[in-house]
């Protein structure tokens, strides 16, 4: 079984992200970029499989500027069999549905039985791609996956929901997308980061696909979210208990 | 503008916060219907929202555990007579709505927070840390809806309830099982007290002393997502940007450092209590009441004195 793993480059998580001033973004410039955490979670889980004897080969795709190709590398020294990246710089952010329109063609060509993908990348947090391509490839989807587990054709998938956790089955192939919990990705080693960069990088544009990955959203502008000002320290319980009973509250 | 608000459905009752939050944002841009995929007596309670004009109910077996690609073929069978398709911003409705959208090939706007106009939407990117106004160009917008962020409408309604009938089951994906997390506790998005503990509570034992305070106090119980990750509380229990958001009338966060990401999930609480040991935590930068002390000493001193 083939295992497709598409993976984002966004701004490392550890980085305060700065508003531009005059409203047109975030500074990107000489910030540290690095996998989307969830997308490593994905990569991680692809390995597991194959390690377990499920999957055959780990495919890992991203879509984006060329420096993508350092993300490809890392889920390489992880542990990923190859990589595709799909070039595409339109200085802005590829909407999830470009992405999925993308990512469809690539499924179209490789064939993997499974795609497992970050429930959300942590730079316009749209938790969206996943859904998206499993409803233009029309297959099953199941997110927010906590333990996935293929049996039977099938993948049996516990998921992060409101209230707890729900697991469903959906047939093969199928959509995954990955919560916090299903695994601890692992560190690549340096004889690994050594051994990725013989691994195999096919190079593409979107136009090869024939996607139009032009935005249907317009950003207007983006701003600093509303502050919030600090309150006082309270000396004791006591006198916490009566700020609370004072405004109310308890 | 006509407005389809997907309703909140869980356990076969109407999730009716939730429901009637997303209806408060749904009035903005239009008249509502709203399609309950459920019982009838979970459309019987949505007719009663303030604002809803019609209730479509759809009570089938396909659509009742939320599988997300039965409730998106339903959904896209009645998009045509929508300006806007709405939802809760959920699980379920983060697991549906992207997935209505590739089907009517439009982009989908998650966890917005605030209406400018029928086709301009502002939402929160970078974990909170920015706020986008984005403007749409599809035909038919399709949004979850942060609820956290809106009040919710009335029960004084009484709109009329027709049938919506569905293709049914596609055979993608069937429901195995839920583990619902019995507790007695009000519901964590919606309760109006919050008592948070993070990695400072130190382990999954020590987190009953977060408990005590709650239950004292009749709040739900919360935790950072370092709490969680360490494995001292489970994953929905978690607030912040990858968890749930909440915006209760109090928080009172202890033990939690004030990581940006468990900020966004809270910092619309109207009143934010922090007790940390560090007094350079960051939390306190954003709590209106802050006491330095260990937790270990002042949240059971606390919860004998209220």
């Amino acid at each position: 079984m083939k295992v497709l793993v598409p993976v984002k480059r966004v701004i490392d998580y550890n980085v305060k992200v700065k508003v531009q001033a005059d409203g047109s973004g975030v500074d990107l410039a000489n910030v540290k970029m690095s996998m989307n955490p969830f997308d490593e979670i994905a990569v991680e889980e692809a390995i597991r499989l194959k390690e377990a004897g499920v999957a055959s080969e780990v495919v890992v795709v991203s879509i984006g500027e060329k420096k993508a190709t350092d993300t490809i590398r890392n889920a390489l020294a992880m542990g990923a069999d190859r990589g595709i990246l799909v070039t595409e710089d339109q200085g802005v952010d590829i909407e999830p549905l470009a992405v999925a329109k993308i990512l469809a063609k690539v499924v179209e060509e490789e064939s993997p039985e499974l795609v497992i993908l970050g429930k959300q990348a942590i730079d316009n947090d749209m938790n969206a791609t996943g859904q998206m391509l499993a409803a233009l490839l029309g297959w099953g989807q199941a997110t927010f996956a906590s333990e996935v587990k293929i049996e039977d054709g099938k993948a049996v998938v516990t998921r992060e929901v409101d209230g707890g956790l729900q697991t469903i089955s959906v047939s093969l192939p199928a959509i995954v997308t990955t919560d916090l919990r299903l695994n601890e990705p692992r560190y690549a080693s340096l004889p690994n980061i050594m051994k990725a960069k013989k691994k195999p990088l096919d190079e593409k544009t979107a136009a090869d696909y024939g996607v139009d990955t032009a935005p249907r959203l317009t950003v207007v502008t983006t701003e600093e979210p509303a502050g919030r000002e600090a309150g006082i320290k309270v000396g004791s319980v006591d006198e916490l208990v009566a700020k609370l009973k004072e405004g109310g509250l308890v | 503008m006509a407005v389809l608000l997907l309703a909140e459905v869980a356990g076969g009752a109407l999730a009716v916060d939730a429901t009637a939050k997303a209806a408060t944002a749904g009035a903005k841009l239009g008249d509502v219907t709203v399609l309950v995929c459920g019982p009838s007596s979970a459309a019987d309670e949505a007719a009663k929202i303030d604002g809803v004009s019609k209730v479509l109910v759809a009570d089938d077996a396909a659509y009742a555990n939320g599988l997300a690609e039965n409730l998106a073929d339903l959904i896209v069978s009645l998009a045509g007579d929508y300006s806007h398709i709405i939802a809760p911003a959920t699980t379920t409705g983060k697991n549906v709505l992207p997935r209505v959208a590739a089907l009517l090939d439009v982009m989908v706007l998650s966890e917005v927070i605030e209406v400018v106009d029928a086709d301009t939407f502002k939402r929160p990117v970078y974990a909170g840390n920015a706020i986008q106004t984005v403007k749409s160009g599809d035909a038919t917008k399709v949004i979850t809806f942060r609820t956290s962020t809106f009040d919710a409408a009335g029960l004084s309604g009484s709109a009329s309830v027709e049938a919506a009938a569905g293709a049914g089951d596609k055979g993608l994906s069937s429901f195995v099982e839920d583990k619902v997390a019995e507790s007695d506790r009000p519901e964590l998005t919606s309760a109006k007290i919050v008592v948070s503990g993070g990695r400072g509570v130190g382990s999954e034992e020590s987190f009953s002393i977060i408990e005590a305070l709650a239950d004292k106090l009749g709040a739900a119980v919360g935790a950072s997502r370092a709490a969680v990750d360490s494995g001292f509380a489970p994953n929905d229990w978690q607030v912040g940007q990858t968890g749930k958001v909440v915006a209760p009338e109090l928080y009172i966060a202890c033990g939690i450092s004030g990581a940006i990401q468990h900020l966004a999930g809270m910092k619309d609480s109207k009143v934010i209590v922090a007790i940390n040991k560090d007094e350079e935590a960051p939390i306190f930068q954003v709590a209106d009441f802050g006491l330095v002390a260990d937790l270990f000493d002042a949240v059971p001193e606390l919860t004998e004195k209220l």
